[in-house]
């Protein structure tokens, strides 16, 4: 391949990178002109008769030529490769394509990646005769992008600049846009969460028109099977009951049991007892362990922590002691959330006022009592609402899980038995072969969408609680 | 002056019930505390078995097995000049000139045949690349140091067959056997044998996948604090936006990662696995951290600095884009960092959305396949052979030192401009 086949390939010319550098270096041209327009009519003229700065003139310009190409880039490369497909579709090499399925794709895929130069030759000789059309249609579609987004940006960048004029109020439309992207910014966040919303409902909705919502929410066996017939009623295999047993048992119990007294107490210490040059020490030592990434704890947990937990149980005579049982990935799980809940502590007690305090010490309490009987109480809420942030948070942990737990359903309260959780059956379900139509890949959905509900329910209690009680001492 | 009636009936305060009180009572103050400080150092002894335990096995993770073979290349027949050997094509030239079989041949002259046999099979590309970045090479003799097979490598920690536990004592008594220090786990990529894989590849995809996270969620998420901590009116559409910030920043990353699957995925089919759509996964991810604690940092900044700027006659825009933001710009990069730092360790996201494909080149751009340094991690600690063990935990370590870096920069950041008012 030539080196310089890149530059002369109109199919590479419309990538995204050089759109948004053609919005780049036109924006740039089209700020310096607007400026040196207003700078020539600023210079000598009486202040009061320019309503803008030169420099606001300049972004005028700028903006109507770069924002519109920008959004262009967008909206273009999106489209374009539904319209490059649709043209190779109509030409006469691909009548004779298989008519549906996966073949077809890979196919298709194979000469659209010759085509655009990501390989170097095909491997399916079907796939040559496509190579050709989707190359046409590449330049097809990038010249006239192309086209489209130079003539759109000469027009609206010749209509801007006749526009700037020492009249113009330049700044205040400047301004306006300026206001207008963060609008646009903020509502970003909305957009997020109706897409997650809209993206696992509209899933699960199809997965529930294959299994009926009753199975799979009270059903006791969960074992989907990606190569059974998508068609045939399985409404037995998706009982999603053991999974939900397997979450909160994991990060709910074992790992609350570890994380509460052992956070509660660090911060106990830390705020009551310890020296500030202990805390300066020792705070951030435990703001280490909470930026240790996940996979880092599931490595831990299942190549050190579950095989000692086999190891000791089969030396007290367990014998079924599973090597990937609940106890190790619950253990290091709550590992993880000790500094959570240990800040979250330390934020509801810091909140309770000194006055509580000091009286309760005046009246002869030792500092235990006092924190036993005086601050625990008063923080309470704070530290319920904390609890459950952190549960909220075990519960959607999926790294530790996925390494140190185990993917086979099973409905105990044994903790050294192997037990499955939601999260790893997401992992498991949509990173296997399975198409988009079964619904075993559909599950994975339904779980998301039952896991995105209960910690959004958690988070909206335990911030309506912490709120409440913060105010009560406000 | 006092009742002396009262004096006679006042009992005494400290008896020996009251004594005994207090005793038990200072008893359960010192259990408490000292409950407390085992608590502290329960937390503390973890973190240092953590990373203990990830240092011991990844420093030999950076080392590998390898076998001394001197090589004569003036004897031993390869053509070729300056030129042609720096060329692209010369590796595979190389192959044809019969190197393999010339290395193979030279470690038998070395090492004996069952040592030889040993050498691992892709031990001549690392002649053939020393080879084209020095091509005078080709006209002298050359002591190289090649990696060995992964059973011989095991036969050195005594583990594996006994056959192998004894050539690799014989080998290493003779000197031609060692753990050497292994620059190449930097710069290669992935593999199926642990003794050529690299971290390069997937840091590589790692940097690409940082680049569009920060491209895309910094601007995103600074513009949209101003809004809510300067201009936003008191409405209910602001409400929404608020509640939809605060609840995002508390869902689950592998929510996040069905979204990318399901929307980003679909809009580009083609994509998966690409940097692109990973960085835009974890984009999604950190703009509610960005946002929270841009918001933050902004209200730290005095009323005054905006009321001083008002009043000379600044716009609105102009207070918070010439005053605000650059007063309130090293919080918000502190929290920048914090949040890239969390999207630099996600891993489950970046599973769903196909970025666990092996891949074996690094990633030349943000569309071509990739994989990321913790999803390789994890993909590692799958793998059945035991070599990957020590691998795996380097991996770890070449991952915390990058976040050990960017917390330490943030925390800096923190205390060099931070200013009480």
């Amino acid at each position: 391949m030539l080196p310089d086949r890149g530059l002369r390939d109109p199919a590479r010319s419309m990538s995204p990178a050089f759109l948004f550098l053609l919005a780049l270096g036109l924006g740039l041209a089209g700020w310096l002109a607007g400026r040196a327009k207003a700078r020539a009519f600023t210079r000598g003229a009486d202040p009061r008769r320019v309503s803008a700065r030169p420099g606001y003139h300049a972004w005028f310009v700028a903006i109507w030529v770069a924002l519109p190409l920008t959004v262009l880039a967008v909206v273009w490369t999106t489209l374009s490769p539904a319209l490059v497909d649709q043209w190779v579709l109509a030409s006469p090499a691909a009548q004779d394509l298989p008519a549906f399925g996966f073949e077809r794709q890979s196919i298709l895929a194979e000469a659209r990646a010759v085509a655009s130069g990501n390989a170097a030759a095909v491997f399916n000789p079907a796939a040559q005769g496509l190579v050709e059309p989707f190359r046409e249609a590449q330049q097809f579609y990038s010249l006239i992008g192309l086209g489209f987004a130079i003539a759109m940006a000469i027009i609206l960048g010749l209509w801007a600049y006749t526009r700037v004029k020492p009249a113009f109020a330049a700044r205040v439309k400047v301004e306006r846009t300026v206001m207008g992207l963060l609008l646009l910014a903020s509502l970003v966040a909305i957009l997020t969460t109706f897409g997650i919303l809209a993206s696992l409902v509209f899933e699960t909705i199809r997965f529930f028109g294959m299994v009926s919502p009753i199975d799979f929410l009270f059903g006791l066996s969960w074992n989907p099977d990606p190569m059974a017939n998508a068609a045939a009623p399985q409404g037995d295999r998706y009982g999603a009951i053991p999974l939900f047993w397997g979450t909160i048992f994991i990060g709910a119990i074992i790992a609350m049991i570890v994380a509460i007294p052992l956070g509660m107490m660090s911060a106990i210490y830390l705020t009551q007892y310890a020296s500030s040059r202990w805390r300066k020490i020792i705070k951030p030592a435990l703001e280490i362990l909470a930026g240790v990434p996940t996979v880092v704890y599931g490595y831990f947990a299942a190549l050190t922590v579950a095989p000692a937990i086999r190891d000791a149980a089969q030396a007290v005579g367990i014998s079924n002691a599973s090597s990937e049982s609940a106890l190790a990935a619950g253990l290091v799980m709550g590992v993880m959330i000790i500094p959570f809940v240990s800040s979250m502590a330390d934020d509801s007690i810091a909140a309770v006022p000194s006055a509580m305090r000091d009286g309760s010490l005046a009246m002869g309490a030792t500092q235990s009592e006092t924190i036993k009987k005086v601050l625990i109480p008063a923080a309470l809420p704070g530290i319920v609402g904390g609890v459950m942030l952190a549960v909220s948070r075990a519960i959607g942990e999926t790294m530790i899980v996925v390494m140190a737990a185990s993917t086979a359903a099973n409905l105990s309260a044994n903790p050294l038995e192997s037990m499955t959780t939601v999260t790893v059956q997401i992992v498991a379900l949509l990173t296997g072969e399975g198409s988009f139509d079964h619904p075993a890949t559909l599950s994975a959905f339904a779980l998301g969408f039952v896991l995105f509900m209960v910690t959004l329910l958690l988070n909206f209690i335990a911030l309506r609680v912490v709120k409440r009680f913060r105010e009560a001492y406000e | 002056m006092s009742d002396p009636a009262m004096t006679e009936t006042r009992q005494p305060t400290r008896t020996k019930a009251f004594e005994k009180r207090l005793k038990a009572r200072y008893a359960q103050e010192r259990r408490f505390k000292v409950f407390g400080l085992f608590a502290i150092l329960i937390s503390i002894a973890i973190l240092f078995v953590l990373l203990g335990n990830m240092t011991i096995n990844g420093i030999g993770g950076f080392q590998r097995a390898e076998l001394q073979v001197p090589i004569d290349f003036a004897q031993s027949g390869l053509a070729g000049d300056q030129r042609s050997l720096s060329q692209p094509g010369a590796i595979q030239t190389l192959e044809m000139q019969g190197l393999p079989q010339i290395v193979q041949f030279a470690a038998e002259q070395h090492i004996g045949e069952a040592g030889a046999q040993q050498l691992s099979e892709q031990a001549w590309r690392d002649v053939a690349a020393s080879i084209t970045a020095d091509p005078s090479l080709i006209n002298r003799q050359e002591t190289f140091w090649l990696p060995s097979s992964g059973d011989l490598a095991m036969g050195m920690d005594g583990e594996g067959s006994p056959e192998m536990q004894a050539l690799a004592s014989q080998l290493e008594s003779a000197g031609v056997l060692e753990k050497r220090f292994d620059w190449g786990f930097l710069t290669r990529s992935d593999a199926t044998d642990p003794q050529q894989v690299g971290v390069w590849g997937a840091l590589k995809g790692s940097i690409l996948t940082m680049i569009i996270t920060l491209a895309l969620a910094f601007p995103v998420g600074v513009l949209a604090a101003l809004y809510l901590e300067e201009y936003a009116p008191r409405n209910r559409w602001t409400d929404i936006i608020e509640v939809s910030i605060n609840n995002l920043a508390a869902v689950p990353s592998i929510i996040f990662g069905l979204l990318g699957l399901a929307v980003f995925l679909w809009i580009f089919p083609n994509l998966r696995s690409a940097p692109l759509i990973g960085g835009m996964t974890l984009a999604l991810m950190t703009m509610p951290v960005i946002v929270i604690s841009g918001r933050n940092a902004i209200k730290a900044v005095p009323p005054s600095i905006r009321d001083g700027a008002l009043a000379i006659g600044a716009s609105p825009v102009q207070v918070v884009f010439h005053h605000v933001l650059p007063l309130a710009l090293p919080g918000i990069l502190t929290g920048t960092i914090i949040g890239m730092a969390r999207a630099l360790g996600e891993t489950a996201p970046l599973l769903l959305i196909g970025m666990r494909a092996f891949v074996a080149t690094p990633p030349d751009g943000f569309t071509s396949p990739a994989t990321v340094l913790p999803v390789q991690i994890f993909l590692w600690s799958d793998e059945i052979d035991r070599g990957f063990i020590e691998r795996t935990s380097a991996a770890i370590i070449v991952l915390l030192l990058f976040l050990l870096v960017m917390n330490a920069l943030a925390i800096y950041l923190r205390n060099k401009f931070e200013k009480s008012w």
